[in-house]
Order: structure tokens, then C-alpha cells, then sequence
């Protein structure tokens, strides 16, 4: 029987205060810190492994929970005698180490906000969120800290940059070492007093227009990310589970660390890239029976064929789900065939902080759906012009929600104007198309702007255009997604030159790399096609829209205030 | 080390490798996270561009990319 039970039955009579039941939380103080590695520690689990973790190389870390608690004491501890106080923002910029889980806590302990940096992330990408959320400090590596250090001029809210795997590094003024290893471990740590409103991580997504927001979460999010884990991911207590997102994106501290550890789960991180072998061998090995990936795994998985999969043995796999795009049916009857499990769709944004509409244990799968909406959750679509809601099923309309859940985003950073606009009608509007059939299913069908899916990831056009117009050899630019088979959309680049510079392989490798370098690979377009000009409307602003229907063969709709040749 | 495997390494490394640190042709690239699926696309492009070849996507997997030693035999392989 599944943890939730019968969703017919549960989600007409769920409230949130019975999802605060299931945590244990009745009023006052709520600290996710306190909550993943403390309480663990006094329900008497604290000689549990919370953490298994395997880097690149093959090493093997392994952590209880007791050792978490010390470890987030201990980075706790080190950040106040630096000087960092509630509500400060740390920034976490490294590989999926252990010691970025440790910090995670450690920072909400203490009451201030963590912000995790994809570590891929390139200056431009780093500058452009550190400098937003005016960050105090960031923690991060040998491997990580130049790209800091070249920006950090231009960052005058920044007092520390911390380097936390190498005590060799030659230092710079701000710059310091802080070695977990050799620290002091602090057993007794004081938390700071927070509540449900106190806000808890800040994590940055992208839109259509304008820079990338840092959607604002509370502490209180862990009400409705615990329920979620339990219920969705189907935790139990002896459970191992094996989350493959990066803490850089929501998924990997929404579901790679807080609901996970606020259950008591062992978890495993593997800090190796991609590999079809490797990761049957981490399925196999460490005896994962939960596992959390992406789409876009699961097709590059699908590409090497059942046989590899055969090689290996799952014995106690019992439950896998999806999560960052919409998983296309071939892919949940793959994990079928495989491992005779179906994957289980599950959908949210960073906004929303914790699962949303999702596929439940126990209930039937659909192929291609992305299931019901959670309990509590009031899910529905809207029309696409007048913005009413739609009752007639299987009509096209705009995912929105009813605001009020615990994990919904207070704020986007220093941003209430782009807030705002994402409420119309009192819904939360998801920006996302999709349809609901006559038993509440929704079935996805994309996004309702310009920001492109790639891999899971949502990358804003506006950012890599920004970027590209700054290469020296580009006069305009437009970005826009274009298919793909395997990471639903992949970066397009449509480049008009300036004078005196005509296009060339060199040329074209030359704009990828520099917006890998600059943004990140997941901007970096994977094509560039060199224009004479771009189309624009009377006013000049650029048609995005014509670009990317024509990537898609789709109509090109109305063209009348496309300007004249 | 022979010559195409150097003209990789000088391109991992001027493209991909911060200041200062070290790699050889044998380094883990993608399972270090130096490179990942996303950039390896680049760096198949340099390839295809260099030497006038096409990398079916089959034989550009995360394992045969992952040090210059095996990049270098994919190319080998495929200009015969």
C-alpha cells in the first residue's frame, strides 16, 4: 500500500494543517535545518547513513546523520564567526561534494538564505545572481573559485569568498579557506528562532523577458515539501534513494536534500557526469530502491539499449519517478521493459517549491500524462485570451493554481513588478499550456513563452541574446529552442554579423564557446544560422516567435506588424 | 602522445580548463564534470570541423568522450 493510500479518498478532505501533522509541526519555530539532521538525530536515528557519496573518481564518502548535524553545526558555526547573519545571502557554488549538503543546512541553521549556483555556470551567469541578491558570501572550490574571483570587483555587497577543498590556494583580498575536516566539529549549535514565513533558499529561474528572478522560499516550504517526498516519492524508512539533480536547480534541494532528509531517507549522491553503465552500477551497487532522474536521462538511457540495463541487478528498485520535462510515453513504457517499473511523471516549477500535478503510487498511469494535481492543491486551465477557467475537458488552456500552498514562492528578489505579473485573477499562472481530460488528468502541451526546456532546465532567451550581442563579431541576435530527441529543446542562435566579419565554422564555434563560457553549456547554442537580418516588428522588436514556429514547423500566425523589407 | 591527441588536449585545454590546473590525455572529462553533455557538443564540432568528418551520435557517448586518449581513437576510426 502506498503511503498516501487512495488518492480518491485523500484529496477531497486534505488541508494543509494535516500535511503539518505528518511532519509533526504545531506551530512556532520551524527550522528545515533542525528539521533534516537534528530531529533525525532524536528520533534515535542518528547512526543512520544519511548520505552515501560517490565522487568521479570512485571514492566513497559515507555519513550518518549524526554526522550531518555535527557537519551543518560546523559550517553554521564557522559562517556567524564570519559574520553572516539572518537573512544574508551565501551563495553555494561547487560540485555536488558532500560539503555542499553540509553548508546547505549549516547556512539555514543560522537563519540566512542559501543560494545555490549551478556549478556549470560562467561568469556572466554567476555575476548577473550574485549581484541581484547583493550575496554576502559564496562558498566554493579549487576547481570554482577563478570564475569568482574575476567578477568580484564588481561585486561590493560580497564580504567572503570561501574556498572549501584546498588549503593550498594562493589568497586574495576577501578570499579564505575554511576546511571541514580539520574544523572543530560543533555539536551544539544555537538555530535561529524561524518560522514559516522566514525565508530559506533563494533560487533563480528564468522568463522570456529580463534577467533571470531568484524565486524567494520560506522555511516553511518543508511542509509541503516532507508531504510530497512521502507521498509522491513514496519514502519508507528503509528506503535508499537516489535523487540525480544538481542542488543548483530546485529539484536537487526541494528533493535532494529537505524532503528526503526530513524523512530520515539514506540517501546517495553520485558526483560523476552521465553514463549509462555508471549509473546502473550506482542503481546496483548502494541498493537505490527510490530513484528521482529526468527525461532527458531517460532517453539518453533508452538510446543504449535494454541489454546494458540486463547486466546489472536491481533487486530492491521498487519505485522511480520524473521530473523537469514532460516525459513522452515511450519513455515510461521503456522503464517497463527495463526494469519493470514505470516511471512516474511529476510536475512543478521553482516557483511552486514541491510537487505540484503528478502521477501517484497506486494510481493508474496514463503514458504521457502528467497525472492530478496534488492534494491541497487547486489546479486548473485558463483560457488562453480571457484567462477563465476552463470546464470543458481536454480544451487547451494555461496551467494556474490557486496560491496558498506552503512551498509557493513569496517573492522574486528585489523584483515585485515581474511578481505581480504572475498572477491574473487571483491564479497563480504557471506559464505552461496544457489539458485536463474527464478524470483530471493533465496532458502537457508547452510552455506559453519563449523560455526554452533544455534538458530539464529552463534557460531565458533575453540572457543569451544579452550575452551574444556582446561577442565582438555580433551585431543582433535572437535565441529560441529548437526539437530535440533527447533534452526536448536544445539553444538555437540566429546571429546577424557586424561589418567587416562573415560567417565561418571558426566563427560559429567561436560564439558557442564563448556563451558556454560565459552563461553556461546549457546556453550555449547548439546551432547558430547566420542571418542577413532578423525579423522584427514596425516597432524593432525582434519576432522570436516567427524564429522559433519556423524551428518547429508550426504556423507562423500573424504576421502584419512584421516590419517591410 | 602523438599529434592529433595533442591537438585535442591543446583545445581541451585552451577551451574547457581553468587557469592552472593540470590535465593529460588520459584525465577524466566528462565523469570529472570538466565536460558535460551539453558542451561536448562544441567540442564535437571542433572535431568535425577540424578534421572534415561526421561523429555519428552513437560514437559520441559520454564514455568514448571522456578523455582525449578515446576522442582521439573515435576520430581515428572514423578517417579509416
Amino acid at each position: 500500500m502506498p503511503n498516501m493510500g487512495d488518492y480518491n479518498d485523500v484529496y477531497p478532505n486534505f488541508t494543509w494543517k494535516k500535511a503539518e501533522e505528518v511532519l509533526g509541526y504545531d506551530g512556532g519555530p520551524l527550522n528545515i535545518g533542525w528539521y533534516c539532521s537534528d530531529r533525525i538525530c532524536e528520533q534515535g536515528k542518528g547512526k543512520k547513513l544519511a548520505l552515501i557519496w560517490e565522487g568521479f573518481t570512485g571514492e566513497v564518502e559515507k555519513y550518518t546523520f549524526d554526522e550531518l548535524r555535527q557537519n551543518s553545526n560546523t559550517y553554521g558555526e564557522f559562517l556567524r564567526s564570519i559574520g553572516v547573519v539572518e537573512r544574508d545571502r551565501v551563495c553555494i557554488f561547487m560540485d555536488k561534494i558532500p560539503d555542499l549538503y553540509f553548508s546547505f543546512l549549516g547556512i539555514l541553521k543560522i537563519g540566512a538564505i542559501a543560494q545555490p549556483l549551478f556549478s556549470a555556470f560562467g561568469e556572466e551567469a554567476l555575476f548577473t545572481r550574485m549581484e541581484n541578491a547583493a550575496s554576502s558570501v559564496i562558498l566554493t572550490t579549487k576547481k570554482h573559485y577563478r570564475k569568482v574571483r574575476r567578477i568580484k570587483d564588481q561585486l561590493p555587497a560580497l564580504r567572503h569568498i570561501v574556498i572549501v577543498d584546498d588549503d593550498s590556494v594562493g589568497l586574495e583580498e576577501r578570499e579564505m579557506i575554511f576546511n571541514l575536516k580539520a574544523a572543530k566539529k560543533i555539536d551544539k549549535i544555537e538555530i535561529a528562532k524561524t518560522g514559516p514565513e522566514s525565508p530559506s533558499v533563494l533560487h533563480y529561474t528564468s522568463g522570456t523577458t529580463g534577467q533571470p528572478k531568484g524565486a524567494l522560499h520560506v522555511h516553511g516550504s518543508l511542509i509541503a515539501q516532507h508531504i510530497t517526498t512521502k507521498w509522491v516519492l513514496d519514502l519508507r524508512d528503509d528506503d535508499v534513494y537516489w535523487c540525480t539533480a544538481d542542488p543548483g536547480w530546485v529539484t536537487g534541494t526541494s528533493y535532494g536534500i529537505i524532503g528526503p532528509w526530513s524523512l530520515g531517507t539514506t540517501q546517495v549522491v553520485y558526483d560523476g557526469g552521465f553514463g549509462a553503465a555508471k549509473w546502473y552500477r550506482i542503481l546496483q551497487d548502494y541498493g537505490v530502491s527510490v530513484w528521482y532522474t529526468a527525461p532527458t536521462a531517460i532517453r539518453l538511457l533508452m538510446k543504449e539499449g535494454t541489454a546494458l540495463v540486463k547486466q546489472f541487478k536491481y533487486p530492491r528498485l521498487r519505485h522511480m519517478c520524473s521530473v523537469g520535462e514532460p516525459l513522452n510515453p515511450e519513455g515510461v513504457i521503456w522503464g517497463q521493459e527495463a526494469f519493470g517499473l514505470p516511471y512516474f511523471d511529476t510536475y512543478w516549477q521553482t516557483e511552486t517549491g514541491a510537487i505540484v500535478i503528478t502521477n501517484f503510487p497506486g494510481m493508474e498511469i496514463r503514458p504521457g500524462s502528467m497525472g492530478k494535481a496534488f492534494p491541497g492543491i487547486e489546479a486548473v486551465v485558463l483560457d488562453l485570451k480571457t484567462h477563465e477557467v476552463i470546464a470543458e475537458p481536454n480544451k487547451v488552456g494555461l496551467i494556474a493554481l490557486k496560491p496558498g500552498w506552503p512551498s509557493m514562492m513569496r517573492e522574486y528578489w528585489n523584483n515585485p513588478e515581474v511578481y505581480g505579473k504572475k498572477f491574473i485573477n487571483g491564479w497563480y499562472i504557471t506559464g505552461d499550456r496544457s489539458s485536463i481530460d474527464k478524470d483530471g488528468y493533465f496532458w502537457f502541451v508547452g510552455r506559453d513563452d519563449d523560455v526554452i526546456n533544455t534538458g530539464g532546465h529552463l534557460v531565458g532567451p533575453f540572457e543569451i541574446e544579452s550575452a551574444l550581442i556582446e561577442h565582438e563579431a555580433v551585431a543582433e541576435a535572437a535565441a529560441v529552442g529548437k526539437p530535440d530527441p533527447v533534452n526536448m529543446e536544445v539553444v538555437k542562435a540566429f546571429v546577424a554579423l557586424k561589418p567587416g566579419f562573415s560567417p565561418s565554422d571558426d566563427l560559429e564555434l567561436s560564439i558557442m564557446n564563448y556563451i558556454r563560457k560565459r552563461l553556461s553549456p546549457l546556453a550555449m547554442p547548439q546551432e547558430i544560422e547566420f542571418v542577413d537580418k532578423l525579423p522584427k516588428t514596425r516597432s524593432g522588436k525582434i519576432m522570436r516567435r516567427l524564429l522559433r514556429a519556423k524551428e518547429w514547423g508550426e504556423d507562423l500566425g500573424d504576421t502584419s506588424t512584421l516590419e517591410d523589407d | 602522445m602523438d599529434e592529433l591527441e595533442q591537438t585535442i588536449l591543446d583545445y581541451v585545454i585552451d577551451e574547457y580548463i581553468e587557469d592552472g590546473e593540470e590535465i593529460g590525455v588520459e584525465s577524466p572529462l566528462i565523469s570529472a564534470g570538466i565536460v558535460d553533455s551539453f558542451s561536448m557538443v562544441s567540442l564535437k564540432t571542433f572535431l568535425e570541423r577540424r578534421y572534415k568528418i561526421s561523429i555519428p551520435d552513437d560514437k559520441a557517448s559520454p564514455e568514448a568522450f571522456d578523455n582525449v586518449k578515446s576522442i582521439a581513437q573515435v576520430v581515428r576510426d572514423i578517417l579509416g
